[in-house]
């Protein structure tokens, strides 16, 4: 009874992992009408580059004539595009969630039958970006409860962390700073709904992993792994913080 | 599994760690001392050159003071807004007070974002490794910043 009521009392302080009044809000909000509109300009958007490149990939046949193809359909038409915003997703098999990008590797690799990629290269990034952007305005919807919630939380954990010699955490810039600018940058939630982005800054498409790389590497700290646990976990806390928003692959950052 | 590689590895790592301490060397860590909300002594005795450390507060894998703070540099674009400017500061701090605060703000407020430019290396956590074990801004450094802060007796623009 007791037991009950203090479960009771904790499953609010649960559910809120950030400030009460939080809204999300996309990164878009802070872009120049100019860089908006290119974005939603599908011959302009730098990215869909990567997304074409992504498409003729998910259209190529292995060495045994397999195509993503053979089960998604022409142009992903059989795909669960609501599943696709439910990333990363609890994997009862590995006992953890798993990323998109996983989940596209384990298909090469077990359906199809390949050689595994790596993390973030090329091809997984290209594949990526293309199912990602089919699945373009589906509502982010990332489970934080049951199983989900120790990998929520401990990403949660990372978010707060500070690291390097500049010793900063994700926190800083993106709750506590955010809307002022950083030099010429405008700081904004640090959200991934339009993961993975085209950048400004440095002329090309970066996964959110990467991304997370710059930012520590940008507070001189040691980064984690492409695919890392860490990196995992912080992507359930940093997607799920999201949870509402719409996904905009590829979208434009500075 | 043949573990032959990583045994020569360990062989070799006496051998290279030599070079890589005196490649990383850094001066020793100048202890200093805090009186209420400041560091009133100049860390080592240094004396601070105002115009180096005009050049320290622009340059960005230095001081990069203008990612934050608005400043009167009007030669460079884009000061950021996360911190308050900084014109006239030294009217409203005493030249100790400038220094805590460009040594570890986080004395002050242990939430700052702010990076502590003298903090002791051994509170920071996962550093890469070219910064590793290291102060943001040597004691000279930090003494020339505080001469250049000591500067700003203007209102703002």
């Amino acid at each position: 009874m007791i037991r009950g009521l203090v479960v009771l009392l904790l499953l609010p302080a649960a559910a809120t992992a950030w400030e009460p009044d939080f809204q999300p809000e996309s990164g878009s909000r802070h872009l120049s009408p100019a860089v908006l509109e290119m974005q939603e300009d599908p011959v302009a958007n730098p990215g869909m580059i990567t997304v074409d490149y992504g498409r003729a990939l998910f259209h190529r046949p292995d060495e045994e004539g397999r195509r993503c193809t053979d089960c998604h359909g022409e142009e992903g038409h059989r795909l669960d595009l609501d599943r696709i915003a439910g990333y990363p997703r609890y994997d009862p098999e590995l006992e953890r969630p798993i990323t998109l990008q996983e989940q596209i590797n384990r298909c090469w690799e077990e359906r199809m039958d390949n050689f595994p990629y790596v993390y973030d290269c090329k091809e997984l990034v290209g594949l990526e970006t293309y199912v990602r952007h089919l699945a373009r305005g589906r509502t982010i919807h990332v489970e934080v409860e049951g199983p989900m919630e120790p990998f929520f939380r401990a990403g949660e954990r990372l978010y707060h962390t500070r690291f390097g010699q500049l010793d900063m955490a994700c926190h800083h810039c993106h709750d506590l700073h955010r809307g002022a600018r950083l030099r010429g940058q405008v700081l904004n939630q640090g959200q991934s709904n339009g993961f993975p982005v085209y950048r400004l800054s440095t002329g090309r498409v970066t996964s959110l992993h990467r991304r997370f790389s710059e930012c520590l590497a940008s507070f001189r700290a040691e980064p984690f792994l492409p695919g890392s646990d860490e990196y995992i976990d912080l992507e359930v806390y940093v997607t799920a913080r999201g949870n509402g928003l719409k996904i905009e692959t590829p979208a434009i950052r500075d | 599994m043949d573990i032959r590689p990583a045994l020569l590895l360990l062989a070799l790592l006496p051998l290279a760690c030599p070079f890589a301490s005196t490649a990383t060397a850094q001066e020793a860590y100048v202890a200093w001392r805090r009186e209420g909300w400041a560091i009133p002594e100049p860390l080592g005795g240094l004396k601070g050159d105002a115009e180096r450390g005009r050049q320290l507060v622009i340059d960005r894998s230095k001081g990069n003071c203008l990612a934050c703070h608005r400043m009167p540099i009007p030669e460079e674009p884009f000061h950021g807004t996360l911190g308050p400017p900084l014109h006239g500061v030294a009217r409203r701090l005493s030249e100790g007070e400038l220094r805590l605060r460009v040594v570890d703000q986080k004395q002050l407020n242990p939430e700052t974002i702010m990076p502590g430019y003298y903090r002791h290396p051994r509170h920071f956590n996962r550093v890469a490794e070219p910064w590793r074990d290291r102060t943001v801004l040597s004691a000279q450094e930090v003494e020339d910043v505080v001469a250049y802060l000591l500067t700003l007796t203007g209102a703002a623009p």
